[in-house]
């Protein structure tokens, strides 16, 4: 008998259907890997399993727990059922934890609403689970707070509220994907020692394909609220039938044709780079410390090439993109662009600028919700001392817009008439205005779901031949850097460790952050690579 | 589906009163400087639909002319508040951390110490009781509020990438602040105006009711009440109109900017 | 905490010094002298001479500055220019009834407020939550003032369970001198109480779908037991905001309810004072109420830290 076993479910929310059919069995001590794109329907089918639906929503088929038929329990057997018999760990450790409450509070809770046992022994017992969790008491008391832990560390508080009481099954919604890949490891090796030390089951709901591999017994894939292909995760990559599988097997291992090669000649040099930020103790008059967010970063990129910057959230990345854009003042150090300086006495330099844009990670926070799309991407024309004016700034939006696969009517929607990979698209349309030398891709295309983010690529990769565009490809994300990027430059705390040809740097890492990471990163299996 | 039915509703009394006060302008039913002791503290009647005061003036036309002091107090309040809070709101936000940031919020919050009857009785000491004192005292008192509400909209969109996106097509702080930053807290602006706009005619009310806003012979609700007060045992009609008067007013304004908030951000009318 | 406490304290102290140089200017630029006025306009130049030395209205702008500021820190306000008696008694007998009445009003507006906006918010759309908001979409559009006529009209004149105004004293007895305080604290509380409960409302909607709630809800607490346990506390931040502003609300607006009813209160002073052009007794009231705002200010900062964590340590 299975663990979990859901037969046939559909739900509906206010009418509108969200799940269709849906099937899928948890045995005690495996893990169940559920992966889907966005609106797949994977998170709703836990939530369902939980009972933990918005108002209005409406389920119909079966969902057994443990012998047990979920959907005829009342509240009160469902809030026993809860926390007791399932754990669910989410997708937020920042926001998942309530911020005024100790750790050792908020886990001792789960065992007090269950068990009537004194505070003293829900504390203790706390404190043994977050043990488990790899949360030591005497790094992690249990009067910490939530705001004094990192990410990776919250999330194994919530891991221990849930696995407190040894429930039978587990709940993972996405569990690592707020967090750096090598935590996301790290969490990952903790959830499948806990299924192997307590014989639970896991429900592991992922976007990413090779997360799931690495870890399910068995694979259940969803889209549109349907089950589209399931089996034993060992053999469905080899078996799988349904063109959506495939497709997206596809496009997670999708590697973009470039052709041109890189010119001998360098197009940006970084020299030294050194950004110090002032931080303020107590307020403005109060004692200040510097902080060094980039610390002597040198790096060159070739005109044409393609260039990965990788580095977990932190480590100067995003410092580094700004003072190359002209938009901050370094310390120490110089940036160059075919050799003139990007920041002259104190300002930017306009004619430096003009030759550089930048694609951002966010595909919904990108633009001015009040502008139409054609203003959008005419924005970077403020940097030209005569821009187009009337039929040719109109016959340059619709070839911008053209050139990235949309029509030129599209300039006269707003922004929130379009998907999310349509705006990625607009923001490449808006960078390509000015016909700059060098975009900065920043996690460009990290929000994006797979199948989007392999066309978004394979835009990339084309627009790069036909404009001789170099890019400098800043990710956290390493399979994707290395299926697009000529070579790669791996930074931490500030600093470059290792940089050089992206196969050589991938497949024999020198520095030890670097085989770390490559270590930490979840791969396909590779017969299906 | 409620939040049209608040803009509705709000909208339609506020613009019942907007209208009584312009129509004002042209016609009233009797003439509210010409007393008419033969007819004083009539309840309502045919002739006078809400009665007559204690110089038989009457209540309708004193009511009509009265909306034109407490509209124009409050709008000109409003338009101080915002016409000096969002530029400093706007500039603290894009200076965020400097010391002008700092200035600006501790004068905030300086100003906030003084609730608005303070400022007023300051100003009235100084300067005499007026109408004019009343509209400086309320609107140095939105000042702070419009600042507050402009700096922490502007904030959280000053963290927006399409911010970074007009920093790296070279525009400067100004030009980012009037062409991504206000027009998008502009709703936040409306709503709270209207908010203020309400606040604004009930503290008109309350300053002339003790005597630190409008002068006879203006006509206003806040002395309209304080008329009436001492004859309320007997003449309740003449405290009863102008209130309701000040409440319906105020209900309307409130309604609306509850129904402009749910248009605005759908998001909100789940968690209002 | 301890270096949130002074922070907190040092900027009440730098509010309080800033504060008092606004009133002071203010009242500076008024025209007129006030001893000739006290004097009338037949007074002899010596002994006006004599009667400004003891009002401290000799020397600079800036040593007369210093001589009512230091006074005032000595509890010393002044003299009357009408009363020719000191401007600290006289504040002190009123402040018996205005504080008193800011607090009561105060303690009724959120015993209301609390129970109405937590109930509303916990039946978010039915038929008891449909009802306090239209209430207290009334509560917040009525003046106080009127109000406070119209329960006069229904509770003193016509059913005659209260007096119509004026105030017994202390000495007549706790109950009797929280009686004749009873209709201003209600016409005082109810549109506090209606903006209070709205907030708690609106707050507790905020907090009840944010990520925690759910966490709770999937450890297994019930709707009600992750209201209680996890949302309430989280969503007092906003409240106490409000609650520290509706305390400088109740003793400004005190000033226009006892006018209502007939109260010898600060307000009453104010306004008498006013007529009289006693500056000096405006002055020092407006110091006072000002002084008021600023300390409970520092008071709800205060509430924060001990309601979040996050301002106890870092900071």
């Amino acid at each position: 008998m299975s663990l979990l076993s859901i037969e046939n479910l559909s739900l509906s929310i206010h009418g509108a259907p969200i799940l269709r059919d849906v099937s899928m069995q948890i045995e005690p001590g495996r893990i169940l890997g559920v992966i889907g794109e966005s609106g797949s329907g994977k998170s709703m089918t836990a939530f369902a399993a939980m009972q933990l639906l918005p108002d209005g929503s409406v389920c119909d088929g079966r969902i057994e727990l443990n012998g047990q038929e979920v959907l005829d329990l009342g509240e009160q057997d469902l809030c026993r059922m809860r926390g007791r018999d399932v754990g669910m760990v989410f997708q937020e450790p920042m926001t998942a934890l309530n911020p005024i409450r100790t750790i050792g509070d908020q886990v001792a809770e789960t065992i007090l609403i269950h068990e009537k046992v004194s505070r003293g022994a829900a504390m203790e017992r706390a404190a043994e689970a977050l043990r488990r969790a790899e949360l030591p008491q005497d790094r992690f008391p249990l009067s910490r707070y939530p705001f004094e832990l990192s990410g990776g560390q919250r999330q194994r508080v919530v891991i221990a509220m849930a696995i407190a009481l040894r429930p039978k099954l587990l709940i993972a919604d996405e569990p690592t994907t707020a967090l750096d890949v090598t935590t996301q490891a790290q969490i990952l090796d903790l959830l499948k020692r806990l299924v192997a030390e307590d014989g639970m089951g896991l429900m592991l709901i992922s976007h990413d394909l090779a997360v799931v591999a690495d870890l399910a017994d068995d694979i259940v894939i969803m889209r549109k609220g349907e089950v589209v292909e399931s089996g034993p995760a060992d053999s469905l990559f080899r078996t799988m039938q349904h063109p959506y599988s495939k497709a997206l097997l596809a496009a997670s291992t999708h590697a973009p044709d470039r052709e041109g090669a890189p010119q001998d000649v360098p197009l940006l040099q970084v020299q030294d780079v050194v950004r110090d930020y002032t931080v303020h103790m107590r307020g403005w008059w109060g004692k200040t410390t510097t902080f060094q967010a980039v610390k002597g970063v040198s790096f060159e990129i070739r005109k044409g090439e393609s260039l990965g910057l990788v580095g977990e959230s932190g480590c100067g990345k995003s410092t580094l993109t700004r003072a190359i854009l002209g938009l901050e003042e370094v310390q120490g150090g110089s940036i160059l662009l075919d050799g003139q300086p990007v920041f002259t006495g104190h300002h930017a330099n306009r004619d430096i600028r003009r030759r550089m844009q930048v694609v951002f990670q966010d595909p919904y926070g990108s633009f001015n919700p009040r502008w139409k799309v054609g203003r959008l991407i005419a924005e970077p024309y403020h940097l030209l001392e005569q821009p187009p004016a009337g039929r040719a700034k109109a016959r340059a939006i619709a070839e911008a817009l053209e050139s990235v696969g949309l029509q030129s009517e599209d300039q006269h929607k707003y922004i929130h008439e379009f998907s999310g990979g349509q705006r990625q698209r607009i923001a490449i349309a808006r960078a390509l205005i000015i016909k700059p030398e060098l975009i900065i891709l920043d996690e460009a295309v990290s929000a994006l779901d797979v199948s989007v983010r392999a066309q978004v690529l394979d835009l990339l990769a084309d627009l790069g031949d036909r404009f001789g565009l170099t890019y400098l490809f800043i990710s956290h994300d390493l399979s994707v850097v290395r299926n697009v990027t000529d070579r790669v430059l791996v930074m931490k705390a500030g600093e470059i460790v290792e940089q050089g040809e992206t196969k050589a740097v991938f497949d024999a890492p020198q520095h030890e952050y670097t085989k770390q990471l490559i270590e930490a990163a979840p791969v396909l299996p590779a017969d299906v690579a | 589906m409620k939040g049209n039915r608040n803009l509705w509703l709000g909208g339609g009394l506020t613009l019942i009163f907007a209208s009584a006060a312009l129509i004002s302008f042209l016609w009233v039913p009797y003439d509210t400087t010409v007393l008419d002791i033969a007819n004083k503290i009539k309840g309502p009647s045919g002739a006078h639909p809400l009665g007559t005061d204690h110089f038989g003036r009457d209540i309708l036309s004193m009511i009509m002319v009265g909306a034109r002091t407490s509209i124009a107090v409050a709008l000109v309040a409003v338009g101080i508040g915002m016409g000096l809070g969002v530029p400093l709101g706007l500039t603290a936000a894009a200076k965020k951390g400097s010391l002008l940031d700092e200035l600006i919020m501790r004068g905030n919050d300086l100003v906030f110490a003084f609730p608005s009857l303070l400022i007023a009785i300051m100003i009235t000491a100084v300067f005499g009781a007026s109408a004019l004192n009343a509209i400086i005292a309320i609107g140095i008192f939105n000042i702070p509020v419009f600042a507050r509400l402009t700096r922490s909209g502007a904030l959280s969109l000053w963290t927006r990438d399409y911010v970074m996106a007009a920093r790296v097509a070279g525009k400067g702080a100004a030009r980012i602040s009037a062409e991504h930053i206000l027009p998008n807290v502009t709703n936040l602006l409306i709503v709270q105006g209207t908010i203020q706009f309400s606040l604004g005619i009930l503290a008109e009310a309350g300053l002339s009711y003790v005597g630190l806003g409008a002068q006879p012979p203006t006509a206003s609700w806040g002395r309209m009440l304080a008329d009436s007060q001492t004859m309320i045992s007997f003449a309740p009609h003449m405290a009863l109109f102008p209130g309701l008067a000040i409440l319906l007013t105020v209900l309307g304004l409130n309604l609306m900017g509850d129904g402009l908030r749910d248009m605005f951000d759908p998001k909100l009318r789940r968690a209002r | 905490m301890l270096r949130y406490f002074l922070k907190r304290l040092l900027s009440l102290a730098l509010s309080l010094v800033v504060a008092s140089l606004v009133i002071f200017l203010a009242l500076e630029v008024v025209p007129g002298d006030p001893a000739a006025y006290m004097l009338g306009i037949n007074a002899q130049e010596d002994t006006l001479a004599v009667l400004r030395d003891q009002l401290g209205l000799n020397g600079t702008v800036v040593e007369r500055y210093f001589a009512w500021a230091g006074g005032m820190l000595r509890g010393d306000f002044g003299i009357s220019y009408t009363y020719r008696t000191p401007v600290a008694e006289m504040i002190g007998e009123r402040l018996w009834i205005s504080l008193p009445l800011a607090l009561y009003a105060l303690v009724l507006s959120t015993l209301i407020a609390f129970p109405a906006g937590i109930w509303a918010a916990s039946k978010r759309g039915s038929a008891a939550d449909v009802t306090v908001m239209g209430v207290t979409q009334l509560g917040v559009a009525i003046p106080n003032f009127w109000f406070a006529m119209l329960m006069v009209l229904v509770f003193a004149i016509n059913l005659r369970w209260f007096s119509a105004g004026g105030f017994v004293g202390w000495d007549a007895g706790f109950a009797a001198a929280l009686k004749s305080l009873t209709l201003p604290a209600v016409a005082l509380a109810l549109p506090q109480a209606s903006i209070l409960a709205r907030v708690m409302r609106s707050s507790l909607l905020d907090t009840l779908s944010e990520d925690y709630i759910r966490t709770a809800r999937a450890k297994g607490l019930s709707r009600g037991q992750a209201l209680w346990r996890h949302a309430l506390r989280n969503a007092l931040i906003p409240v106490l905001t409000i609650i520290g502003m509706q305390f400088s609300f109740l003793l400004a607006g005190a000033i226009i309810i006892e006018n209502v009813f007939f109260l010898p209160g600060l307000g009453r002073l104010v306004f008498q004072s006013i007529s009289a052009r006693d500056l000096i007794v405006v002055e020092s009231v407006v110091m006072l109420l000002v002084f008021a705002v600023i300390v409970v200010n520092f008071a709800v900062d205060m509430a924060y830290a001990v309601v979040d964590p996050r301002l106890r340590t870092r900071r």
